[in-house]
């Protein structure tokens, strides 16, 4: 090879993809290990307080991640929707407690409620930002190699589910073609939900297909032979990943220890 | 590099697929000596794919005696006297569809998944997956991303991946149906590299077989339930049994079909030349033959105005979804009665030509009108009108025929055209279409369950059957057998001399040859119109 690229000249290392280092570097097992681990600090307590440290804390690390704010919007719409649903509802029928502000009989607005619906959508936002924005630029792979080396789940699952998400954006083509197709046949001027129903039967017969086919391409490499499975690419628990459960569990622990120095803290 | 050759050895071996009946094949009595090269040919339906994984050890299902539905075997296979289920990785397998096997979707990754699985530590791993790649010829960086490769590229990936495992034998399933030239020339010179590499033995199969006669020893012709019926050299076997082997689907060297060979109709020479401006045929006796009263095929026939303008592109510039332009300053006339070919590389756009000239993509630039023959007062902007008007006026076949597959029998899937247009005549035609399509034994068969072969005739005969004046095919001859070949040009040949206008978008030359067709390629700078010397069909 003339020019093989940034990782050919370094025998026996990973291949990193494209070399990224920094937050973005850290083996995407760490961050979910963080981010459970920051849920879990903060369903301890529901005041506002903890939440809204929590979640300024990560606002203000947030620009070290790096990612345009375009994409973090896009990204985190479906946080960002659940927020006010989630509040709205508990506002209407969380725990009613102190001063009354209207009641509907179904609904009854209090301060308690809305102290609840406030402190509940802060909550959903502090797990929910740093769930979305570790997990935007994820390579599937780096994750997969995390999850069998680190986490020690069964090979055979952990690859089969990388293939299919490999797979999936071939399903998109299809699902295209399969559109065209029926505009081309005649059949596509009225009966949407029909033809839905025979695409999706298309798709599913497509899927099955290519499935088995990569199945067998997979067993045709020895795959799920007996014998110890070897890892071409190294999936490294160390300073950078420590450093970012280290970071998710601090946000958690501060948070805490600010609520109960408040006096907000109700376990 | 140090591997063994494996030798492989087939006695009165048999296989039964579960749930199935017939035998998918039989009493094969073959031996691979280490490092031999055998090419196995053999109509469709032989079971040579089955052939091929079973030496790989990836047959689905296991045999069970005692259970009538389920996979039976009988005699024996062996690789290096085991079982091959038990030595996966000794035999590397390739397969036909290069999209389905890639496994990873970065390039070093899926060259060292087959090593990862075989235990090879991790230095060695990349060692050998930077030798294999190096083999095979792809010049990649080991993170570049497998999702935008050529059919070629993505073939010898999956050779680098089977080489980096070190096999005694590579066994190759239609490595090239679906490859354009280029795409079979780099095939071809990346296994004769992997072959002068390890000297492992070679088994393997392709309708094309003159593809391969270079490098194989021997040539084995398989037939259906028969088993091995000729085995020799190459030369021997072809001068033997030549026509045998033509029936058998095999396309022989040197009997490719001639110029013109699937049209019965005269056609004035070197208008080739003349892709614009050209003076038309008379005006508007033309009909759509989808809203014509039932009318028998010489009717149409003299109803089409041969050379009539139907779709005319200028300066257009094609687009996959909204932005992503590809490609552009496109001028080039459909007419009556005539056969276009677009051919041009992968990946330069072909099939979005296809799709957009058949009205289903919108120009991203440019004009695709309608002449008012074609469009018959509906509008002269194919992408904008209506399902059943475009059904009526152009048919598209697509690549995969199962894209295109909408109703449960075969019966059923050939009426939906007629009836979606209202066609009164909806039941003659189809029966008219299951006979001439040599479809009547299937015709309460699901679409989905057919063969390969059987599904591309019915695809055609689901437009056909709504008679449009215009019809579109994306790549309507590839990975196909010589029978099925010929069944599939002869049917477009009929259509063109019957006045329709038929797009062919393909890498077939043979096709092109066959139908004697205007060809056009396709490239960056807009599709050049090939000129042919009007005598003796040469390129010029």
């Amino acid at each position: 090879m003339t020019a093989p690229g940034t990782a050919a000249g370094l025998p026996g290392r990973s291949v990193p993809p494209g070399g990224v280092r920094g937050a973005r570097g850290v083996q995407p097992v760490a961050s979910l290990l963080g981010v459970l681990a920051l849920g879990v600090c903060l369903v301890l307590s529901l005041d506002v307080v903890s939440a809204a440290v929590a979640l300024v804390l990560e606002v203000l690390l947030l620009p070290l991640l790096r990612i345009p704010p375009r994409t973090l919007l896009l990204r985190t719409s479906p946080v960002l929707v659940a927020v006010p649903l989630t509040a709205v509802s508990i506002a209407l029928y969380g725990r009613p407690s102190g001063r009354s502000w209207f009641d509907l009989g179904f609904a009854h607005v209090t301060d308690g409620s809305l102290e609840l619906a406030l402190a509940t959508a802060l909550r959903v936002l502090a797990v929910g930002l740093p769930a979305v924005a570790l997990f935007v630029r994820v390579d599937p792979t780096d994750l997969a190699d995390g999850l069998a080396q680190l986490l020690r789940l069964p090979a055979r699952f952990v690859l089969g589910a990388l293939a299919a998400i490999r797979m999936m954006t071939l399903l998109g083509d299809d699902w295209r073609q399969l559109g065209m197709a029926r505009r081309a046949r005649g059949v596509a001027d009225t009966g949407r939900l029909r033809r839905g129903a025979s695409m999706a039967f298309a798709l599913l017969v497509l899927a099955l297909r290519r499935a088995t086919t990569l199945a067998v391409a997979m067993e045709s490499r020895g795959f799920g032979a007996p014998g110890r499975r070897t890892w071409a690419r190294t999936a490294r628990f160390a300073g950078p990943e420590w450093a970012m459960v280290g970071v998710l569990v601090g946000i958690g622990l501060v948070s805490i220890a600010v609520a109960v120095g408040a006096g907000t803290w109700r376990a | 590099m140090t591997t063994v050759a494996a030798r492989i050895t087939f006695s009165d071996w048999g296989w039964r697929y579960a749930e199935r009946d017939a035998w998918a094949v039989r009493g094969v009595d073959l031996t691979v000596e280490p490092g031999e090269r055998v090419a196995i040919v053999g109509p469709s339906g032989a079971g040579k794919s089955t052939l091929l994984r079973a030496v790989a050890g990836v047959l689905p299902d296991e045999p069970d005696p005692d259970d009538d539905t389920a996979a039976a075997v009988q005699g024996t296979v062996r690789v290096d006297g085991a079982e091959p289920s038990a030595v996966r990785g000794r035999v590397g397998l390739v397969m036909q569809d290069p999209e389905a096997h890639t496994v990873m979707s970065r390039v070093g990754d899926d060259v060292a998944f087959g090593c990862e699985n075989a235990g090879v530590p991790r230095d060695e791993i990349w060692q050998r997956v930077r030798s294999a790649l190096d083999v095979v010829g792809l010049d990649l960086a080991l993170d570049r991303s497998t999702t935008m490769l050529s059919g070629g590229q993505r073939q010898r990936l999956a050779l680098a991946g089977v080489l980096a495992m070190r096999p005694g034998a590579l066994v190759l399933d239609e490595p090239c149906a679906n490859l354009d030239p280029s795409g079979v020339v780099q095939v071809h010179d990346a296994v004769r590299a992997l072959l002068d590499e390890t000297g492992c033995s070679l088994l393997v199969v392709e309708h094309r077989i003159g593809t391969w006669l270079d490098l194989v020893d021997r040539l084995v012709l398989l037939e259906p339930a028969g088993g091995v019926v000729a085995d020799g050299a190459p030369a021997e076997v072809l001068a033997a049994h030549g026509p045998a082997l033509t029936a058998a689907g095999v396309w022989v060297p040197g009997s490719e079909p001639a110029r013109g060979s699937a049209r019965r109709g005269t056609r004035t020479p070197a208008r080739t030349g003349e892709m614009r401006g050209v003076e038309r045929g008379g005006p508007g006796a033309f009909r759509p033959l989808a809203e014509s009263e039932s009318e028998s095929e010489s009717e149409s026939e003299s109803g089409a105005e041969p050379g009539a303008g139907l779709l005319e592109a200028r300066g257009l510039a094609t687009a996959r979804g909204r932005r992503q332009r590809v490609a552009s300053g496109i001028d080039l006339d459909v007419r009556a009665g005539r056969v276009l070919a677009v051919t041009g590389p992968n990946g330069i756009g072909k099939s979005t030509l296809g799709l957009t000239l058949a009205g289903l993509l919108r120009p991203a630039d440019g004009v695709l009108r309608a002449t008012p023959e074609l469009a018959e007062g509906v509008g002269d902007v194919p992408a904008a009108w209506t399902s059943r008007q475009l059904a009526a006026r152009i048919g598209t076949v697509f690549q995969d025929p199962e894209h295109q597959f909408v109703a449960r029998t075969v019966r059923e899937e050939l009426a939906v055209g007629p009836r979606a247009l209202g066609a009164e005549d909806a039941e003659e035609r189809v029966d008219e279409l299951l006979d001439a399509f040599g479809l009547a034994h299937l015709a309460d068969a699901n679409p989905f369950t057919l063969s390969g072969g059987e599904q591309r005739r019915l695809a055609i005969g689901t437009v056909i059957a709504s008679r449009p004046p215009v019809v579109v095919l994306d790549e309507p001859t590839s990975g196909q057998d010589r029978a099925t070949w010929q069944a599939v040009v002869d049917r477009l040949g009929d259509l063109a001399d019957t006045g329709t206008a038929i797009v062919a978008v393909t890498h077939d030359q043979d096709l092109v040859r066959a139908l004697d067709a205007d060809e056009v390629v396709l490239g960056a700078a807009g599709a050049r119109p090939v000129l042919r010397d009007p005598a003796t069909g040469v390129r010029r």
